[in-house]
């Protein structure tokens, strides 16, 4: 697949910090990965390595300061995206209390109040109507927000799912619903699970604007999430983006991925997507390959900070068990 | 004191913390245009209009997770859902959502919501709509649960259940909307975790909460003219729960009976059971008796379904043996 990436429209600043998110996530990923084979994580981790254009483009899309962010169990990506310490992310995989859940929210259950990364959540397709409550609460306070809610394919045939799309249409609210299509929920294939194989058309059912979107082009991630916002912001319209891209690791760290073929993954990760955005900076004089080894390097410095952090961390007392269950 | 419905003492409670709060609103299914299925939202929709008393589609995991995320952000809806035999739908809301939030964002998230609707069984509904769920939600950490069974006691613990910053799941009863009391005026709270002496005797504690608990007055009614004085400890709060007053009243009277329209395994009835029995051993003169709900599902015959529910007669016959008569 060919993509033209037309760079001139966009800063160098803003470029590069693009470059350097989804490296940063890459690094993390694969060392997070490292410590889960060290038995330093535990439990069900998530890799986000493959599909970082798509958290990446859409947050660098909207204002953190009024707008939300809800994804899956998935969630390392977005919480980077969102401004979150990789130390703290680090920690809470760790079940350290310095983790931004205190320890007791795991991989799964990333959340930053502040940051506006309203979680994290372990059920597929359940988080959904949650963003949908958030727009309400913005639209009730007639303030200018925007919620973008993540879900992958898996979530696609889930009520809630569908549910929530026809109560953001009726009540006009403004969230943008973002399926990243990474093309298997768990094991299966999409298409051997569903009857259409086309998601964004399904915003057609609820008379909400659906399109397709290359996940693997953080620019275009980038502007269809801009344009949806908008619409969102201005109008009170909701949309329904499907994202195509694809996760190069298994569903969790225990699933090696045996329902897919060598070929299929080699195709993909020719279309790495920060080989595609780094090769056309290259190309357009933007970042020579020192320039972006070193931001690689920096990335990797960063990922090493995130575990020594994490390791020097202590874990949450006893009392804790008991802790946060009622206000 | 005036004398109203707890229909009216529930809607008095929403549309009195609804002018207190801007950011409370009340939504669910036939709330609004329609005034409320049961009619406990009549008017409130003319008074507040469509922004605060929002009419849902039928969808309860939808709109119940709606009202969740709204709790998330900032604001303290009210959900109304039409029944409690509906809420089923929204249970993965309830259990793995509003509940935990707080829990596993480690402390970030609080959710303050009321859940609230008819619970327990009616009349000729047969078994899907017929039914005493307490006992699914008491079991939930993170959820606190009230029951009352007084239109003063709905409506008092209503407003504090609007006003706590939890999720609360909050029990009324569709043939208990028309039972009348007294309700004053004036503004008053009921606070969560106390249960309340409905009738002081001291020959036998029965303890009930919602609905039966007019069936246990009744009975000991039926038990006094034959000389057996009761004390009846109406819980109202299920979740805390008010272990004081139900310690003191069977160390008192040393019998308990414990009456709960809910099916036995696992209920409201068999742990307050078990807290008796261990808190209370050497209290006890007799074993603690259970009147529940039959562990079948609710039929339609009207002499059937009837015979599936604490009764006067069995609760008087439970007493009849913790008293050894």
């Amino acid at each position: 697949m060919s993509r033209i990436f037309q760079l001139e429209k966009y800063n160098k600043e803003f470029l590069l910090g693009l470059l350097e998110e989804m490296v940063l996530m890459r690094r993390f990923e694969e060392k997070a990965g490292q410590m889960y084979g060290l038995q330093k994580i535990g439990g069900f981790c998530h890799l986000y390595i493959g599909q970082e254009a798509v958290a990446t483009g859409s947050i660098a899309a909207v204002d953190l300061t009024k707008d939300y962010v809800l994804t899956t169990y998935r969630d390392h990506g977005h919480a980077l995206s969102c401004g979150m310490d990789p130390g703290v992310l680090m920690a809470e995989l760790y079940g350290k209390v310095t983790g931004c859940s205190k320890g007791k929210g795991g991989s799964m259950h990333l959340f930053d109040k502040e940051k506006h990364m309203y979680g994290g959540h372990g059920i597929v397709g359940s988080h959904i109507p949650l963003a949908v409550g958030i727009a309400l609460k913005i639209k009730y306070k007639e303030e200018d927000g925007v919620v973008l809610c993540y879900f992958g394919d898996g979530a696609i045939h889930q009520g809630a799912f569908h549910e929530s799309l026809n109560m953001a249409k009726v009540w006009n609210l403004p969230v943008v619903f973002i399926c990243e299509n990474n093309q298997y929920g768990m094991g299966t294939n999409f298409e051997r699970v569903s009857s259409v194989h086309d998601f964004y058309i399904m915003g057609d059912s609820y008379g909400i604007p659906g399109k397709q979107v290359d996940g693997m082009n953080v620019l275009e991630v980038y502007e269809e999430t801009l344009e949806a916002a908008k619409r969102a912001r201005d109008k009170g319209i909701p949309s329904f983006l499907e994202v195509k891209t694809y996760r190069y690791k298994g569903h969790s760290m225990s699933d090696p991925g045996r329902y897919r073929t060598r070929e299929e993954l080699d195709e993909y990760r020719n279309q790495d997507p920060i080989t595609l955005l780094r090769d056309a900076m290259v190309e357009h004089n933007l970042i020579t390959e020192d320039e972006y080894k070193a931001i690689d390097q920096q990335a990797k410095i960063e990922s090493n900070r995130a575990v020594e952090f994490a390791e020097n961390s202590e874990e949450p007392d006893l009392a804790a068990l008991y802790e946060d269950i009622l206000v | 004191m005036p004398i109203i419905t707890y229909r009216e003492a529930v809607r008095d409670a929403i549309d009195e913390e609804m002018a207190r709060d801007d950011n409370v609103f009340l939504m669910g299914e036939e709330v609004a245009e329609y005034d409320g299925a049961y009619k406990v939202s009549q008017g409130l929709w003319d008074k507040y209009g469509s922004k605060r008393v929002i009419d849902t589609p039928i969808t309860e995991e939808g709109f119940t997770g709606v009202g969740i995320g709204a709790a998330m952000a900032g604001l303290r809806p009210v959900v109304e859902w039409m029944t409690f035999n509906f809420s089923l739908m929204a249970l993965d809301q309830v259990i793995n959502n509003a509940a935990k939030m707080l829990y596993m964002s480690g402390g970030q998230f609080k959710i303050p919501i009321v859940f609230r609707g008819p619970n327990g069984p009616a009349e000729y509904l047969a078994a899907q709509h017929s039914q005493a769920l307490q006992s699914l939600f008491v079991h939930i950490p993170g959820l606190k649960v009230v029951a009352p069974a007084t239109p003063y006691d709905a409506k008092g613990l209503l407003k504090t259940a609007i006003r706590d910053d939890n999720p609360i799941v909050f029990l009324e009863g569709e043939l208990m909307y028309s039972w009348k009391g007294e309700v004053p005026q004036e503004e008053y709270l009921i606070p969560f975790g106390k249960a309340d002496i409905k009738r002081e005797g001291s020959d036998v504690t029965i303890i009930t909460y919602s609905k039966p608990l007019k069936v246990c007055q009744e009975a000991a009614a039926e038990l006094e003219r034959i000389g057996i004085e009761a004390e009846i400890v109406d819980l109202r709060s299920l979740r805390p729960l008010d272990e004081k007053t139900i310690y003191e009243s069977v160390r008192k009277t040393n019998r308990c009976v414990i009456v709960d329209e809910a099916w036995p395994m696992a209920s409201v009835a068999s742990h307050v059971g078990w807290l008796v029995s261990r808190n209370c051993f050497d209290y006890l003169d007799a074993p603690v008796e259970l009147v529940t709900g039959e562990d079948v599902p609710m039929p339609y015959n009207h002499r059937l379904e009837l015979a599936a529910q604490p009764s006067v007669k069995k609760v008087v016959n439970a007493v009849k043996k913790v008293l050894y008569i």
